[in-house]
């Protein structure tokens, strides 16, 4: 027998304690859902109220709508008007415009981000683009284009345009002097920099340039269908207004909405994707 | 045969208009397959005198020369293993391990894929291969960090204080590391660090700097056979080194005199 008592006891606690820690915690179906039980749960809420408040005859029709008739208005327009004749101009017009902005967006970034003197060259006029408003633009570019969808397309551009070559020319040069130095010691040209080095890091830069290009390129192209045309999700909402078709308005602004959380979202995922090797924040 | 010749390299910073002398004719030369350990106080310019010889940094005066030949910038016969990891943090770590290489070109696809898991296995990160850097431990980037430096075969290793972020404990263990994988490599090691008794454990000699501007105090030749454990810091002869070395770091430059 040893005088001295085994340090058992706190041994076997031990594993239980880690069990508790460690292992992933059992979670129940609420637990698991509970961001969209809570987050649709309050959705659910306001539109039931809106739609009593509706069917009571306390809103006016003149100035407001309620979800019953906007879904009913939906249907119709989905099924028998021209919804999706809207939906497909504007997506197009969105489309084109988006990718072009990308492209030109990217590509200029990443030129003026690397070459100090194509920044000294073009950065005070792009600034000054940049600090002006581009919706107040959209009546001289609809002189310019005329009433068509390329005066569409060329709205999405310039509103898409800016966020993704400002973002680009930040990433280019947020280039990591530790990295430089690093690929410089192991006898990298400027050009293995630029690929190794320069392009990879600026890339969460720019996928967070496509989502803000994304929000307002969407503006872009409601606002350019609203000034002039006559087809498109913008038309919609306009004419709608000024015919005081009020679920008309409502179904075009949910759909615009909508397709804002979606692209949103669908560039979110992305940028995460791209940033899978970020610490985790 | 001397690997690493500097002789009388002087180097001067120009900040604004006021001049820092960061390196005062130093001179020191390392033997082929020689550890060489360089200890001195803080801003003394061993980062100064590392980059110089990485071809990181230009000189004028004095010369530095790697087999004879001048160093005018980086070159394939070196390879540098910096205090932060500086990996690259979107490529895996085989990714990171074969980067040095793809750079310098000088291996074929098939050669540098061979190199990159023998040196994988090498440091012990099988099985990590394809984890992230901001995914691994301090010590686990630093040994991406060497087997990047040593995939490339280099002639020379330059490291620049490369355990100085890591706790006492990793530290210890990444030494006795380094000198196993040096052992198999033996590569031409130049190794910066503020610990003495790192620099006795490691290396064949160390050099001692002067406080600003860095100059070389003295060399001491490290009598110790290898392989070295361990234990070899709690021997007395060892001991009696590394008081001897810290006394010379601490001398004020007043007590030594400041001429020369
Ligand atoms: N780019 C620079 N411009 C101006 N002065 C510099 C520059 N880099 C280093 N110095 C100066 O040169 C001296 C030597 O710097 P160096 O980084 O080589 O020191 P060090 O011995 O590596 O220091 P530490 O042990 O703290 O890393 C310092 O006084 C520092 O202030
Ligand atoms: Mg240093």
């Amino acid at each position: 027998m040893s005088a001295l008592p085994p340090p058992i006891d706190r041994v076997a606690v031990l594993p239980q304690a880690q069990d508790d820690v460690f292992s992933p915690p059992k979670r129940g179906f609420f637990k698991r859902n509970e961001s969209l039980i809570l987050g649709g749960g309050t959705v659910f809420l306001l539109l039931a109220i809106w739609q009593a408040f509706w069917s009571a005859g306390k809103i006016s029709p003149l100035f407001f709508s309620g979800p019953s008739a906007i879904a009913a208005r939906f249907w119709d327009a989905a099924t028998h008007g021209q919804l999706l004749s809207d939906l497909r101009y504007s997506g197009i017009n969105f489309a084109i415009g988006f990718a072009l902005a990308s492209v030109a967006g990217v590509i200029l970034g990443v030129i003026i981000g690397w070459y100090r003197r194509v920044d000294m060259l073009f950065g005070p006029l792009l600034t000054a683009l940049y600090a002006t408003p581009r919706v107040a633009m959209v009546p001289l570019i609809i002189i310019w284009f005329g009433i068509g969808m390329w005066s569409k397309v060329f709205i999405v551009f310039i509103t898409a345009f800016f966020p993704v070559l400002v973002n680009t020319i930040g990433g280019i040069r947020a280039v990591d002097n530790d990295l430089l130095r690093a690929a410089r010691a192991y006898c990298a040209s400027d050009w293995q920099i630029f690929k190794t080095v320069a392009v990879p890091g600026s890339v969460p830069f720019i996928l967070t340039g496509l989502r803000q290009g994304v929000a307002l390129g969407l503006i872009g192209v409601v606002v350019g269908e609203m000034f002039g045309g006559s087809q498109g999700i913008g038309f919609m909402v306009a004419y709608g207004g000024q015919t005081f078709a009020t679920d008309t308005l409502f179904v075009g602004v949910l759909i615009i909405a909508f397709a804002g959380i979606l692209l949103t979202a669908a560039a979110e995922k992305l940028e995460r994707h791209f940033s899978r090797w970020r610490p985790e924040r | 045969m001397v690997k690493l010749a500097i002789e009388h390299l002087t180097k001067r910073y120009w900040r604004g208009s006021r001049e820092v002398l960061a390196l005062a004719d130093v001179s020191l030369s390392v033997e082929d397959g020689e550890f060489m350990a360089i200890v001195g106080p803080s801003g003394c310019g061993k980062t100064t005198m590392l980059n110089i010889v990485a071809g990181l940094l230009p000189y004028e005066q004095g010369v530095v020369e790697i087999d004879n030949k001048r160093v005018a910038g980086p070159g394939a016969d070196r390879a540098v293993v910096f205090q932060h990891s500086s990996l690259l943090p979107w490529r895996t770590i085989i990714g990171n391990i074969r980067y040095g290489m793809e750079l310098q070109k000088r291996f074929d696809k098939h050669t540098m894929q061979e190199r990159t898991e023998h040196f994988v296995k090498l440091v012990g990160l099988s099985g990590f291969e394809r984890h992230y850097p901001s995914e691994l431990s301090g010590g686990m980037q630093q040994r991406v960090n060497l087997a990047r430096a040593l995939a490339a075969d280099p002639k020379v290793l330059l490291m620049d204080e490369p355990f100085a972020a890591l706790d006492a404990q990793t530290r210890e263990f990444m030494q006795s590391e380094l000198l196993k994988i040096w052992s198999e490599a033996r590569k031409t090691v130049m190794f910066i660090t503020h610990q003495i008794n790192e620099a006795i454990y490691l290396a064949d000699r160390v050099v001692v700097m002067s406080a600003r501007p860095g100059r070389v105090k003295d060399v001491f030749r490290i009598p110790f056979g290898r392989p070295r454990t361990l234990s070899l810091k709690r021997d007395p002869r060892f001991l009696e080194i590394e008081d001897t070395i810290w006394q010379l770091v601490e001398e004020k430059p007043e007590r030594i005199g400041m001429t020369v």
